[in-house]
């Protein structure tokens, strides 16, 4: 891979015998070109291959699911069967409420967490900066069968709210150190001009800090609902009955060592892949600030 | 952004922001009592990280000091508390000490898996690094179609996690995915790619890096638009070449991002679980088990549930990862890096 960014970039220094040539800066050779757009090619097929032809799939009758033609015998059944006759849109129901949950509680105070370590000095910030990158590499195994025993305890199995706290240890940590980033880029003058005409702390950060930081919120929000949305080892464990499932549970009754049902499970996924899809379009653009201000300041 | 068009905002403010920082510190002396003065002084603070140290307290560090405690006992499914139509049978599982800890060392199993985890942590986040760096590169340049590029390298990272599992596994089938269709065409014998031990860990391996890679690209296309042009105007007048200015300059740059990249992703890695249950289940036999879902076998798969067992697996899984974080920093410490 390497030696096709080798050729345009060599090509840049101009021979010094046919000075009218001579290329500017950033410009590259035919060759050069084709070999990056080539390399652009492959590793965009490679990416968007699958999903794609997940696509095809699920548009097919579920006993041509194998078939290697790209349309045949197209179809809705699929996703007629799935919507209608399975559980399927009590499983996104159920998915919608502990994602939804889970996003808006989760970037509120991952905000306001992350905005009091990167504003303020107080006793403790210390601890708590490493208690949330510690958090961050809680294996799920250590923690899975107290939490479910707790969960067990508080009557909270198979309830949405069980899962939503659960999600949120997940989230809040990576998102709390995200924020703080965000906001140690936002000048602090801010604050402190919001202080002088009155403002209390909250009402600083609330009406000034958070209008500001609305890229991070974005990339925290869809980091929250990507976590939840394709949680699988939680939601295996703690929901159990057909109609308390979530998504990444409910999928996996259509395809196991009993059944394969490929045609439900493609409709079922494309279902489940479009909204996330949709969201990550829009929040994509603030993605590279967000994420790099969040990891170049940690 | 937001944040250029407030520049000026700022300035203008920045006058009055000292006065306001001399007023703060007044009232705060005048407050008698040590703690009621960092009372005064830092409960907004404390009110505004409260509730994630609630969560995090209820939610982490009970269920933490339960697993550590399960971890020295015998529990299993058959002796903890539960309760069977109205029969409320309490726990009979008793203190074992060190025995789990002592039996899962001693256990051929662990160090198999331990090995097997270390190979496909440390493949994975070299493998999805070392391309995530190649296409950042390719991209961050002048390019027909870089935004449509950008948008098709990125989608791995767009449909869920076990969707893309899913979708791997249509292509993976044996008699009928469409890579051994493909083979068959160039009169290749079909390969068992989640049959066989061999193939089933590079396809673990081969989805999870297809999985990494849009995150690595995103992180190292910021990193790379960090880095001022003239850095590389100034190489190219002092006649470095290609490969010296990505040697001398991009990698450095890179250096900050690359690094907290590496440990978060080699963390998710090692801790990843949806991929690997969902692909294999840990099969062939358990050839593609890694640490984290052998942990949760223990305690939900097999029968009867072994709950100390797993307990004791997750705090070895634990203490590898706090060792892991504790070196890393110390190497990058070593290297002059500021955190």
């Amino acid at each position: 891979m390497t030696t096709m960014t080798n050729p345009g970039t060599q090509s840049k220094t101009p021979s010094p015998s046919r000075p009218k040539k001579v290329r500017e800066r950033g410009e590259r050779g035919p060759l050069a070109s084709v070999a990056l757009h080539v390399g652009l090619l492959i590793a965009s097929a490679t990416a968007i291959l699958p999903p794609l032809w997940l696509l095809i799939t699920s548009f097919k009758p579920t006993s041509e699911a194998f078939s290697t033609d790209l349309v045949k015998d197209f179809t809705f059944r699929n996703y007629d069967h799935v919507v209608n006759d399975t559980e399927f849109l009590s499983w996104l129901g159920n998915s919608l409420l502990v994602v939804g949950l889970t996003t808006v509680i989760g970037v509120f105070i991952s905000a306001t967490t992350g905005y009091a370590v990167s504003r303020f000095k107080f006793p403790g910030m210390r601890p708590l900066m490493w208690l949330l990158l510690i958090t961050q590499m809680f294996p799920v195994a250590v923690l899975i069968v107290p939490l479910y025993n707790l969960l067990a305890t508080l009557g909270l199995l198979n309830q949405p709210i069980g899962l939503v706290v659960t999600y949120l240890t997940i989230a809040v940590p990576f998102c709390a150190w995200m924020m703080k980033g965000y906001f140690d880029t936002i000048p602090v003058e801010i604050d402190e001009a919001g202080r002088v005409d009155g403002l209390n702390p909250f009402g600083t950060f609330w009406r000034l800090i958070v209008p500001l930081a609305k890229p991070g919120l974005a990339v925290t929000g869809f980091y929250s609902f990507i976590t939840g949305w394709a949680e699988v080892a939680y939601a295996s464990a703690f929901m159990t009955g057909e109609e308390n499932l979530t998504l990444a549970g409910g999928l996996q009754t259509f395809v196991n060592q009993y059944t394969s049902d490929w045609g439900s499970l493609t409709a079922s996924a494309v279902i489940v892949a479009v909204p996330a899809a949709v969201i990550f379009g829009f929040v994509q653009r603030h993605l590279v600030s967000g994420l790099t201000a969040g990891a170049t300041k940690s | 952004m937001a944040v250029d068009s407030s520049r000026s905002l700022a300035k203008a403010a920045d006058a009055q922001g000292a006065r306001g920082r001399g007023r703060r510190t007044g009232d705060t002396g005048k407050t008698p009592g040590r703690l009621r003065r960092s009372l005064s002084t830092h409960w907004y603070a404390w009110a505004m990280v409260a509730p994630v140290v609630a969560v995090i307290g209820v939610i982490i560090g009970y269920p933490l000091v339960r697993g550590l405690y399960l971890s020295t006992t015998d529990a299993n499914e058959a002796n903890v508390e539960r309760t069977i139509g109205m029969n409320h049978i309490p726990a009979t599982y008793q203190s074992v000490g060190l025995d789990n800890y002592t039996a899962v060392l001693q256990d051929g199993v662990f160090w198999d898996r331990l090995t097997w985890t270390i190979i496909w942590t440390v493949s994975c986040v070299a493998i999805s690094f070392a391309l995530g760096l190649v296409l950042a590169n390719m991209l961050n340049r002048k390019l027909a179609g870089r935004s449509l590029y950008r948008m098709a390298l990125i989608l791995p990272w767009a449909v869920p996690a076990f969707v893309s599992v899913f979708t791997w596994r249509l292509l993976f089938n044996e008699k009928n995915g469409i890579l051994n269709k493909i083979l068959a065409g160039g009169g290749i014998d079909a390969i068992p790619w989640l049959n066989d031990p061999t193939w089933a860990k590079l396809s673990v391996i081969t989805v999870n890096v297809w999985l990494g890679v849009p995150f690595m690209l995103v992180a190292m296309l910021g990193g790379l638009q960090s880095i001022p042009g003239e850095l590389y105007e100034a190489a190219e007048m002092d006649g470095a070449n290609a490969w010296q200015r990505f040697r001398h300059i991009t990698l450095p740059g890179l250096r900050t991002v690359s690094s907290t990249v590496i440990l978060i992703s080699g963390i998710w890695t090692f801790n990843m679980f949806p991929v690997i249950f969902l692909l294999t289940r840990g099969g062939p036999g358990d050839a593609t088990e890694i640490l984290v879902t052998y942990a949760y076998r223990l305690s939900f798969v097999v029968s009867p549930r072994d709950f100390a067992g797993s307990a004791a697996w997750g705090v070895i899984i634990l203490l590898l990862l706090s060792l892991f974080a504790v070196v890393y920093r110390r190497a990058l410490r070593k290297q002059g890096e500021v955190w």
